[in-house]
């Protein structure tokens, strides 16, 4: 148990000095990258905390589906972002007072892993008690069935979520036709590179 | 404040601490991939923050083992459902942002903030 609290707070520290290197690092491919890094150390730290089933999401979803999308929209626009001319301090103090209210807002939470916590003794029966008998013994994953059966309508709401973004995307990203007079009036202030 | 309850607690520290890192990303920073990227960072810690909460002491993942012994105990399924579809839904949200920077540096030639703004005020 001492062995996987060390990893914890290991993978944790990674997961922070990752974070600050992101939001420090000029070139923006670089920062894909630790991005990419970011999620994938994410996703360890889930499995470590019980939930393999978010674990390979996110690293199939989130490492790499994200990453590759980040990685064609900077084929598409440019790889350096441009130097600041003073170091902002108003967001910093934004940043750290919100974070000071969050951290005193964590005290008087219950501790990880306490048993007796509301989010282990709400709902009576729980979902794990409950699924053995309602998915008629054969299904041991209860992730599996909360997510298709008890929260079904959930899935198939986010299911249409994906669906409006993909066609979403396809129209911004459609190329002028003969239709869209509208756009070619707008005055082109550079000429691009595309 | 004892060494168990910093201990119990600081899961949830780094998780805020993860947070702000994005939260600063989304605010300081004028170039809008690295604003993408900043949401995607702070999403991460709230999907963080979730399965953290469902973690449960001396449990296990929640894939009912017969053969085990019965009061085995089990990390809480909920959370880990929510968080499913939060990290699918985040994906859709990311690639239509990233969409709309693409369309953003055809019309403009630039994705940092300040030069859009000048642009739009010379017009």
């Amino acid at each position: 148990m001492v062995m996987l609290e060390l990893i914890d707070i290991l993978v944790l520290l990674l997961l922070a000095t990752t974070a600050v290197a992101v939001a420090r690092i000029r070139n923006l491919w670089a920062a894909v990258m630790f991005t990419g890094i970011y999620s994938f150390l994410g996703a360890a730290w889930m499995l470590i905390l019980d939930a393999p089933d978010v674990a390979f999401t996110e690293a199939a979803v989130g490492a790499g589906i994200s990453t590759v999308l980040l990685l064609s929209t900077l084929a598409l626009t440019s790889r350096e972002e441009k130097p600041i001319k003073k170091f902002p301090i108003l967001p910093l103090i934004v940043v750290v007072v919100t974070g000071a209210t969050l951290v005193y807002g964590t005290l008087d939470m219950p501790h990880v892993g306490d048993p007796t916590s509301p989010v282990h003794t709400r709902m009576e029966p729980s979902f794990i008690e409950k699924s053995d008998h309602d998915m008629h013994g054969e299904l041991p994953n209860v992730v599996t069935a909360v997510l298709a059966s008890y929260r079904g309508y959930d899935t198939l709401g986010e299911t249409t979520v994906i669906f409006t973004a993909g066609i979403a995307v396809l129209l911004i990203l459609r190329r002028p036709g003969k239709l869209s007079v509208a756009s070619s009036n707008r005055s082109q202030p550079e000429e691009s590179d595309g | 404040m004892d060494i168990s309850s910093v201990l119990g607690l600081f899961n949830y520290w780094i998780v805020i601490v993860l947070m702000m890192t994005g939260f600063y990303i989304v605010i300081a920073r004028g170039n809008l991939i690295k604003t993408v990227i900043g949401l995607n960072i702070f999403q991460i810690s709230v999907f963080l923050l979730y399965i953290t909460m469902g973690r449960m002491e001396a449990g296990t993942a929640p894939i009912i083992q017969k053969t085990a012994e019965v009061d085995q105990a089990y990390s809480n399924p909920l959370p880990s459902v929510l968080i499913l579809t939060a990290i699918v839904v985040g994906v859709a949200t990311t690639a239509l942002a990233l969409a709309l920077i693409v369309r953003i540096r055809e019309d403009y030639g630039s994705i940092e903030e300040d030069d859009i703004l000048a642009l739009d005020r010379e017009s």
